[in-house]
C-alpha cells in the first residue's frame, strides 16, 4: 500500500515536471535554441498567480487562463524583441542569450518583488483526496490533472489543427515550410508563446503548493532538461512520457533506497537511455 | 535651517574637535544576497548595517559596547564601513568573494557567511591571507575543529544545541513524565545538516534513545514525497530536523498532505526560525519546537533586548530572529575587538579578538558573554529552545528562561 502511495506521488510531479518540459521541447523542436529562462517562465507564472491572488483574491485557479494569455504574450514579445535577432547566430551566442534572460528575469523578480517568499494562502485549492487508504493533497492532485489536460491539449494542436501542422512542418524544414507559404515568423513567436504558457501554466497549477520565489525556476529546470533529452529532442509525447518516468524513478527510487541519492537514480537513468538509444525514447534518429 | 545643513555643520564641528580626521575601518561582509535563502541573507546583512550604523552613530540610548561612540575610539573616531559580497550559497564563490574583499577591498577582517559549507571555504581563504573571520551564524561543529588562527565564532554551534535537545528531552520526561523513545533525523546533505545528524545520532544512542530513521536529503529539490513516505514507515516519536527555508516549508506541506504526524517536530533552526517561515506556513507552522539562540520574549528578562529589536523593527519592519540577531552580535563583538586593537593590522585585531572577554549584560543574546577559547569557539554560549504558538516564537526552555508551557503532542493538523 505504501509502495503504491509512493508510486502514485511520483507520478502526480512527474507529471508536472512534464508540463514544464512539452514547453521547453517545443521551443527546441521548431528553433533549436535552448531556452536556459525556461524556469524563469514557470516563475512568472507563479508570480502571475501569487498577484491576483494577494491584490484581488482571485484563486490561481481561476485566473489560469489569463496566466497562460499572460505568459503567451511574454513568450511571443520575447521571440520578437531578443530571440528573432539570434535565430542564426551561433550556438553559443544563443546559450549565452538565453542564459541572460534568465540571470535578468530572477534580478528582475528579485528587484520589483524582493527574495521574499510567497504562498497563497486559503486557495479553494486546500485539502485532501482520500481513497482506498491512499491519500494525497487535492493541490498536487489538481496540479497533475492540470499537467494532463494543457499537455494534451498541447499534442492535440499539432497533430489536429492546420496551424499546428504549421509548426510542425517548419520544425521539420524552415525553408520548405517557407516556399508553402508558411511564415516563419509567425510560427517561431508561436512555438515560444505555446512553450513559455505551458510553463506558466505549470507555475500556476504549483502555486498553491510550493514556496514562490525569483529563483524557484531552478529546482525545476533541472528535470525539464533531463526530460527533454530523456524523451527526445522536440517530441512533446516523449517529454510527457519522460515526466511520469522520471517522477516515478525519484520518488520510488528515494522512497526504496536513500533520498540521498534520488538524484543519482534519474541521471543514472538518463545516461542509460542516451547511451542506448542517443536520439532519446521517442526521439527520431 | 534644513537637517541637511544642521548635520553638515555639526560633522564640522565635530571634525574640529577631533584631532585628526580618522580613515574608515573597512569589513567585508559575505552573507547569501541572492538565490534560495536571499530573504535570509538580506536579514542578517541589515542586522550587521544596523550595528555598524549605531556604532558610526552618536546615539546613545542603547546599553551595548561601542554603541553610540560615534565610530571607533580606539581609532581616533575611525567609522566602520562595510562592504557586502554575495556568496549565493555557493561555497566556491564564497571562497572567491573572501579573496576577492581582502585583494581588492582591503578588509581589515572578514564577517559570514551564515551557510556553514560556506563559511567553511571562505574562511580557508581569510585563514591563507592572515585576516581575521568573524563566524556569526555558522553552527557546524567541524569548523572550529580544523586549528585555525584567524577564525572566531560567537555563536554557539550544533553540538551544544544537540546537547540542549536531549536536556529538554530529559526535562520534560523529569517534569512531566513524557516518555520519547524512538527518534528519527531528517537532514539536508551539506556540511550543516550532515554534521548536525552525525550528532544528534550519537547523543541519541548515548541517552538511550532509538533511531529509528536517519534520513540525508540534497536540499532546494522539487518534492520530498520520498522522505515523508520513509518517516511515515519509521513511525517516530519525535522526528530532528534540519532544513533550509525552501526545504522546511516544502517538508511542513508534504507531512500535511501525507498526513504524518510525530508527537513533536524538534527542528534545528535555519529554515525553521527564518521570518518567511511563518509567514509562508500560517497555522500550519504552529507548534514546531526549535533549538534557538534568541527569542523576542527574553526582553522581559533582559530590556535591552527589546530596545535593539525597536531599533530594528522601526527600520525593517520585522523584528529580529535568531539569525538577523547573532549578525548584529558578531558586528558589536568584532568591532570591540577592532577598538581595543587601535590599529587594523591583521595581528592586532587578532590579538584583541583572543583577550575578548565580553559579559552577558553587554550582548543581545541569552549567552553568558563572548570569550573564545583556544579554537576560536565562545565558550559562554548557550542555547534555548522555542515553540511556535499561535504564530509567534516563545521561549519553552530551559524553565528558567521559559515564558509559556510547551505543547506536547502535535495536535492533528486539521482543526488548527
Amino acid at each position: 500500500m505504501l509502495l503504491l502511495q509512493t508510486i502514485l506521488s511520483g507520478v502526480l510531479i512527474g507529471l508536472v515536471y512534464a508540463l514544464v518540459a512539452v514547453g521547453l521541447t517545443l521551443i527546441f523542436g521548431v528553433m533549436d535554441i535552448v531556452n536556459f529562462a525556461h524556469g524563469e517562465f514557470l516563475m512568472l507564472g507563479m508570480y502571475a498567480s501569487f498577484w491576483g491572488f494577494a491584490l484581488w483574491k482571485l484563486d490561481p485557479l481561476f485566473t489560469l487562463p489569463l496566466t497562460a494569455l499572460l505568459l503567451f504574450g511574454v513568450g511571443a514579445a520575447l521571440y520578437r524583441v531578443v530571440i528573432r535577432r539570434i535565430t542564426d547566430a551561433p550556438m553559443l551566442s544563443q546559450i549565452f542569450t538565453t542564459f541572460g534572460l534568465m540571470i535578468l528575469f530572477r534580478g528582475l523578480a528579485q528587484y520589483f518583488w524582493s527574495p521574499d517568499f510567497r504562498s497563497v494562502e486559503g486557495s479553494v485549492l486546500t485539502g485532501k483526496v482520500a481513497f482506498a487508504g491512499l491519500q494525497f493533497g487535492l493541490p498536487q492532485v489538481v496540479a497533475a490533472l492540470g499537467a494532463v489536460a494543457t499537455s494534451g491539449a498541447v499534442w492535440w494542436f499539432l497533430r489536429s489543427t492546420r496551424l499546428g501542422a504549421a509548426l510542425e512542418a517548419t520544425a521539420a524544414d524552415k525553408e520548405a515550410a517557407a516556399l508553402m507559404g508558411i511564415d516563419a515568423q509567425k510560427m517561431f513567436a508561436l512555438a515560444w508563446g505555446l512553450g513559455a504558457a505551458c510553463a506558466g501554466v505549470a507555475g500556476a497549477l504549483l502555486s498553491t503548493t510550493f514556496p514562490i520565489f525569483p529563483e524557484v525556476g531552478a529546482s525545476f529546470i533541472l528535470f525539464a532538461f533531463v526530460l527533454v533529452a530523456l524523451g527526445g529532442f522536440g517530441s512533446v509525447a516523449g517529454a510527457f512520457w519522460a515526466g511520469i518516468l522520471v517522477g516515478v524513478v525519484e520518488v520510488v527510487g528515494g522512497f526504496l533506497w536513500d533520498p540521498a541519492y534520488k538524484l543519482v537514480l534519474v541521471l543514472s537513468l538518463y545516461l542509460l537511455v542516451v547511451w542506448l538509444r542517443p536520439q532519446g525514447l521517442m526521439g527520431k534518429a | 535651517m534644513s537637517t541637511t545643513f544642521r548635520a553638515s555643520l555639526l560633522a564640522a564641528l565635530l571634525g574640529a574637535a577631533l584631532p585628526a580626521t580618522a580613515e574608515d575601518v573597512t569589513i567585508g561582509v559575505i552573507y547569501p544576497l541572492t538565490g534560495a535563502a536571499a530573504s535570509t541573507g538580506l536579514e542578517l546583512k541589515n542586522a550587521a548595517q544596523l550595528a555598524a550604523d549605531l556604532i558610526n552613530g552618536t546615539e546613545k540610548s542603547l546599553a551595548l559596547p561601542m554603541v553610540g561612540g560615534g565610530g571607533l575610539p580606539g581609532l581616533k573616531g575611525a567609522k566602520l564601513k562595510l562592504v557586502f559580497a554575495d556568496h549565493q550559497g555557493n561555497p566556491q564563490v564564497g571562497a572567491s568573494e573572501a579573496e576577492r574583499l581582502i585583494t581588492q577591498e582591503k578588509v581589515a577582517a572578514i564577517q559570514g557567511c551564515y551557510f556553514s559549507s560556506v563559511t567553511q571555504t571562505a574562511s580557508q581563504t581569510a585563514e591563507r591571507y592572515g585576516v581575521p573571520f568573524l563566524n556569526d551564524s555558522s553552527s557546524s561543529v567541524g569548523l572550529t575543529q580544523r586549528g585555525f588562527k584567524w577564525f572566531f565564532r560567537t555563536t554557539p554551534n550544533d553540538e551544544l544545541f544537540v546537547q540542549n535537545a536531549f536536556e529538554f528531552l530529559k526535562d520534560l520526561e523529569k517534569r512531566k513524565g513524557i516518555k520519547v523513545k524512538r527518534i528519527a533525523i531528517l537532514a539536508e546533505n551539506t556540511e550543516f545538516g550532515t554534521g548536525a545528524a552525525r550528532l544528534q545520532e550519537k547523543y541519541a544512542k548515548e541517552n538511550g534513545y532509538e533511531v529509528v530513521e536517519k534520513i540525508l536529503y540534497p536540499p532546494k529539490g522539487t518534492q520530498l514525497t520520498s522522505e515523508v513516505q520513509k518517516l511515515k514507515a519509521a513511525k517516530p516519536d519525535v522526528v530532528f530536523q534540519s532544513s533550509y527555508l525552501s526545504d522546511a516549508i516544502l517538508s511542513m506541506r508534504t507531512y500535511k498532505d501525507l498526513g504524518f504526524l510525530p508527537t513533536a517536530l524538534l527542528a534545528n533552526d535555519a529554515g525553521f526560525n527564518d521570518s518567511e517561515f511563518l509567514k509562508t506556513m500560517g497555522k500550519d507552522g504552529n507548534y514546531v519546537i526549535s533549538r534557538e539562540v534568541w527569542a523576542l520574549d527574553l526582553a522581559a528578562l533582559k530590556p535591552v533586548i527589546g530596545k535593539a529589536n525597536d531599533l530594528y523593527k522601526a527600520r525593517h519592519g520585522v523584528n529580529f530572529n535568531g539569525n538577523s540577531a547573532r549578525a548584529f552580535t558578531g558586528m558589536i563583538a568584532l568591532a570591540e575587538a577592532i577598538n581595543r586593537a587601535g590599529s587594523t593590522a591583521p595581528e592586532a585585531i587578532q590579538a584583541a579578538l583572543k583577550a575578548t572577554n565580553l559579559s552577558a549584560d553587554q550582548l543581545i543574546m541569552p549567552w553568558g558573554g563572548i570569550q573564545y577559547d583556544e579554537n576560536g569557539q565562545n565558550r559562554k554560549g548557550a542555547g534555548i529552545i522555542v515553540q511556535v504558538q499561535d504564530g509567534k516564537y516563545v521561549t519553552v526552555w530551559p524553565a528558567a528562561a521559559g515564558t509559556k508551557d510547551v505543547v506536547w503532542p502535535l495536535p492533528a493538523w486539521e482543526g488548527r
